[in-house]
């Protein structure tokens, strides 16, 4: 039982997108969500204007300092300035990882919806094959490709945009398979739709939210994982600053410097926490939480 | 002083929306239910009768509450209780049916289980008692050998049995009330009237008071006492079940009992303008004002009391209930008589048509043929006029949508030819036929909700078939979509509306625009008016026959509502197992001679008059697929001459008034057996 409101003027996309983003800053943890996330991005897209030092300027003499006026986060083994570094750490990871989730999110999304219409040995094949992909640790396949091929963003986006892309295939699929035995799209079909007008038509517009929401909770996933790839010194080559690389860099010496691990653990985990509230808050917004849909 | 089971006194039930208002789902509700009385609860969807249904078992849904009132239950309130109490009472005292008894039967325990956990919880028998007593219920509900049902599953059993067994289960606490929520809704109109039958035997048998929730006026007519209609929440009739439907005093009762078909009518029903309020949009006045026939300026502004009139037992909420009082019989057969405009003009021929659901082996997908003896659907000869309405009857199962499917091209018949206009041969794969023929064959689906994109608006769902078809665009299109929605009565200011915003009238006149919108020559229309309620049905089948008057198109009518199929059709063809039993023009197929299997679906319509009671002429069993060889009927024909029936496939007679029977039976002979009883 809805409530019907007499005279709806029919919505831009623009108030559509409005809408959405105050729905999801009306709950408290949406709203963290939000504002944690428009901060790292803001902030990724202006540090380099007020970086208060060079990233890169080694100083000997400045080895491991602790926190203070001059270098507030202190500064990490080879004396470049931990405050500086952070700031400017999360550049790489988020724009490698959101290129890394459009592309994931459109061959996933496209290749589940595809998979989701045909059915029958098509979609047996695909399916298989995509479960054979997740069987293989994802890690060790980047590591490969990686070796292989380098660790340019040319590489890893795409790289990371196909392992981060599997899961969204299922969803999608499954999404797909929710509306596919539904009497409009078998209306479609009588009418002698084909099937990219069926796909754009009437499948896109009952499926995109899923999809979408299922993008961004890969987003985060997808930031993990390239930070623990920049751990592990496979991501982003030095002396570029990146959080995963700095943490990888200072642990040794965490029981004497623990400024220089602390930073950026703090930088990565509250982007992570970000994306990850408002992608929640994005779902309960489109509706998709089941859980919290309004009884009546 | 009759002993009372249960009173509600004051309920009110209700939710807080998002602005902060509180809006009420139950306004005001008072009855009280005696002992051995069967009360049936009408209404439409939205009415608010399962709330109050469930109210009387002390539930209320999440997100609703008591705003005020009480529902007593021996001197206590159910709607304060804790958990705990209710426990005792729930299954005990007081027993639920619902609706979809297969999905309330756990799917992975064997039936005896299930009603040995109902038997546990809610008695003191011992186990040895517990299994006899089990054989006990079975044996009440009319089960064929309560043994085996209890070793089986649920899914073995068919709907009608799972139903029965849901009966059986609620009379293990051997309760003092029983609700049942639509409990025969979902089911075969055969199975539903034996179910019926049980019900009241059941219900005069043990002296259980009953409460059955229903928007079916023919179910409700069967089995009450009294009958409680309610209307937005509110009650507005209460009384005896002869006067509320012979004589209804109050408008709504009196427009929805012209709207239903009925088998003693010829031609449509009067169709009920309007649509249910939404909870909340009424402030003040009477909440049937817009709908109403007899109102008056009074009725706006103020809301009627519940009146009780004494001579005829009845209470009633209208300020003008003496006017129907006196209107009585007046009108009551003045329905419109169907406009028929035919042709001899041959538009569609189907010819010796075989579906198989059958897989294909591998070898046979390689030959591209399917290798089936015993088809779903077989030998289907059917000729269509240009202009005429052809219904296809029969219960579930029988094929009749397959058949439509087939014609659309949705599924491949395995034999036989479909020719459109005389000559041209309709392929039986829909990516080979032609825009044309595609364009002519629209179909019309059952429920709305599901054959409406709920992410496009009235004017993106309406446009599909015209960008498909003519290629119109921009201010053509526009122009063409509010040309075609004012011709299904839909204003322009519905362009923009989505699925959701609309009541379920509104949406199938906007799947029925956007069949026209393609000009079609043939609509295949697959049970239009079941999703939808009562009164709005009649609206739909007025338009379509407006329609059809409008533009000559041609229907295959789809529907398991024998009398619904009256009230449209000119001509009939009756269906089991997916083999044609009677074909002829629908006065005749409704008298007799019949095909057994149509006397027998005739005798169970439940008509909305206590005093028409069905006839039971066969067994409800349920055939899961058709016999190898012989009449279709066989398993379950009322008149089975003998062997013949089971080796020979029946020879198509045909009697003075045009109407073909498939039958051995002579038609004479046939004509005079049922005459007789």
């Amino acid at each position: 039982m809805t409530l019907v409101i007499k005279q709806e003027k029919p919505k831009s996309t623009f108030s559509k997108i409005v809408e959405i983003i105050s729905t999801m800053a009306s709950r408290p943890s949406g709203l963290i969500g939000l504002i944690i996330l428009v901060f790292h991005v803001t902030l990724a897209i202006t540090s380099p204007l007020y970086a208060p030092h060079d990233y890169k300027a080694i100083d000997p003499s400045l080895m491991l300092q602790a926190p203070s006026s001059e270098y507030w986060f202190g500064t990490d083994s080879l004396g470049r300035d931990v405050f500086t570094r952070t700031i400017l750490g999360g550049r790489t990871a988020l724009t490698v990882t959101f290129f890394g989730s459009l592309i994931a999110l459109l061959w996933g999304g496209a290749l589940g919806i595809f998979c989701g219409l045909v059915g029958g040995k098509i979609d047996d094949v695909v399916m298989r094959i995509i479960d054979a992909f997740l069987s293989i640790p994802w890690i060790l396949a980047m590591l490969l490709i990686v070796s292989l091929l380098g660790t340019s963003t040319i590489v890893l986006i795409p790289a990371l945009g196909f392992f981060y892309g599997k899961g969204i295939v299922r969803v999608a699929r499954a999404a797909t398979h929710d509306v596919i035995a539904k009497d409009f799209i078998v209306s479609a079909r009588a009418r002698g739709h084909g099937n990219f007008s069926i796909i754009w038509n009437e499948i896109l517009p009952n499926v995109r939210d899923a999809i979408m929401v299922e993008g961004a909770m890969r987003w985060s996933w997808m930031l993990l994982g390239f930070s623990s790839l920049s751990f592990l010194g496979f991501g982003v080559s030095p002396p570029t600053p990146d959080w995963g690389l700095m943490i990888s860099n200072a642990r040794g010496l965490m029981s004497f410097a623990y400024w220089a691990v602390l930073a950026p653990i703090f930088g990565l985990s509250s982007l992570i926490i970000g994306i990850n509230l408002t992608a929640d808050a994005f779902a309960k917004a489109l509706g998709i939480d089941r859980s919290t849909k309004a009884p009546v | 002083m009759q002993q009372v089971v249960q009173e509600i006194k004051n309920l009110s039930i209700g939710f807080t929306s998002k602005k902060g208002e509180q809006i009420s789902i139950l306004k005001n509700i008072s009855t009280t239910i005696n002992k051995g009385e069967t009360v049936g609860i009408v209404g439409e969807s939205g009415s608010g009768k399962s709330t109050l249904a469930l109210a009387m078992m002390g539930y209320v849904k999440h997100g609703l509450f008591t705003i005020s009132g009480e529902c007593i239950y021996q001197s206590n309130d159910i709607l304060k209780m804790k958990n705990r109490e209710l426990e005792n009472i729930r299954g005990r005292k007081i027993a639920m049916i619902p609706q979809n008894a297969g999905q309330s039967l756990t799917p992975n325990l064997k039936i005896g289980y299930q009603i040995d956990e109902a038997l546990r919880l809610h008695t003191n028998f011992q186990k040895e008692d517990r299994d006899v007593k089990i054989s006990e219920l079975l044996n009440k509900v009319r089960l064929p050998s309560p043994e085996t049902i209890a070793k089986r599953y649920p899914h073995e059993l068919s709907g009608g049995q799972q139903q029965r067994v849901a009966v059986a289960m609620a009379l293990a606490g051997s309760p003092d009330l029983l609700l049942l929520d639509e409990p025969t809704t979902g089911l075969d109109v055969t199975t539903q009237a034996h179910v019926l039958e049980l019900l009241n035997f059941i219900a005069k048998d043990t002296g259980t008071s009953m409460v059955y929730v229903s928007h079916d006026l023919g179910a409700i007519a069967q089995v009450s006492d009294r009958v409680i209609v309610m209307y937005s929440g509110e009650i507005v009739l209460d009384g005896p079940v002869r006067t509320i439907l012979k004589n209804p005093i109050h408008p709504y009762t009196y427009g929805l009992l012209k709207s239903i078909p009925k088998l003693t009518l010829s031609g449509l029903p009067n169709s009920m303008s309007g649509s249910q309020p939404q909870p909340g949009t009424i402030k003040e006045g009477c909440s049937f004002y817009d709908r109403c026939e007899f109102a008056e300026d009074k009725c706006k502004i103020n809301s009627p009391e519940l009146e009780f009139v004494s001579e005829l037992n009845t209470s009633v909420r209208c300020f003008n209930h003496k006017k129907l009082h006196k209107k009585k019989d007046e009108d009551t057969k003045s329905s419109k008589k169907v406009l028929r405009k035919l042709t001899k003009n041959e538009i569609l021929d189907i010819s010796s048509v075989s579906i198989s659901y059958a897989k294909q082996k591998f070898i046979e997908q390689l030959l591209n043929k399917i290798d089936d003896t015993n088809p779903t659907v077989k030998d289907i000869n059917i000729k269509i006029d240009k202009g005429e309405t052809l219904a296809l009857v029969g219960e579930s199962g029988s094929g009749k949508s397959t058949i439509l499917k087939s014609i659309a091209g949705l599924i491949k018949a395995k034999d036989g030819i479909i020719k459109f206009d005389k000559n041209k041969i309709l392929s039986n794969d829909l990516k080979k036929r032609d825009a044309n023929y595609l364009r002519a064959i629209q179909l019309i689906f059952q429920n709305p909700d599901e054959s409406l994109n709920p992410n496009h608006t009235v004017e993106e769902i309406v446009s599909q078939p015209l960008k498909l078809y003519f290629g119109l665009s921009g201010n053509e299109l526009k122009q063409k979509i509010i040309e075609v929605l004012k011709k299904v009565r839909l204003g322009e200011f519905y362009l923009t509306r989505y699925p959701r915003q609309l009541s379920g009238g509104e949406k199938q006149r906007v799947a029925v625009a956007r069949a026209f919108a393609a000009k079609p020559d043939i609509i295949l229309c697959d049970e239009v008016t079941s999703a939808l309620d009562v009164s709005v049905q009649a609206a739909v089948l007025n338009l379509l026959q407006e329609l059809k008057v409008d533009f000559g198109t041609t229907y295959i009518f789809v529907s398991h509502d024998l009398a619904v199929v009256k009230a449209i059709s000119d001509r009939v063809a009756v269906l089991y197992q997916g083999r044609l039993c009677e074909i002829g023009p629908s006065e005749n197929v409704y008298k007799f001679p019949s095909h057994p299997y149509t006397e027998v679906l005739l005798g169970a319509v439940l008509e909305p008059d206590p005093d028409i009671k069905p006839k039971l002429v066969a067994e409800d069993i349920v055939e899961e697929k058709p016999p190898e060889k012989g009449c279709s009927f066989q398993g379950r024909c009322p008149r089975l001459l003998g062997q013949i029936c089971k080796t020979d496939v029946p020879p198509w007679q045909i009697d003075e008034n045009g109407n073909a029977i498939r039958c051995h039976i002579k038609i004479n002979d046939l004509k005079n057996q049922q005459m007789s009883n």
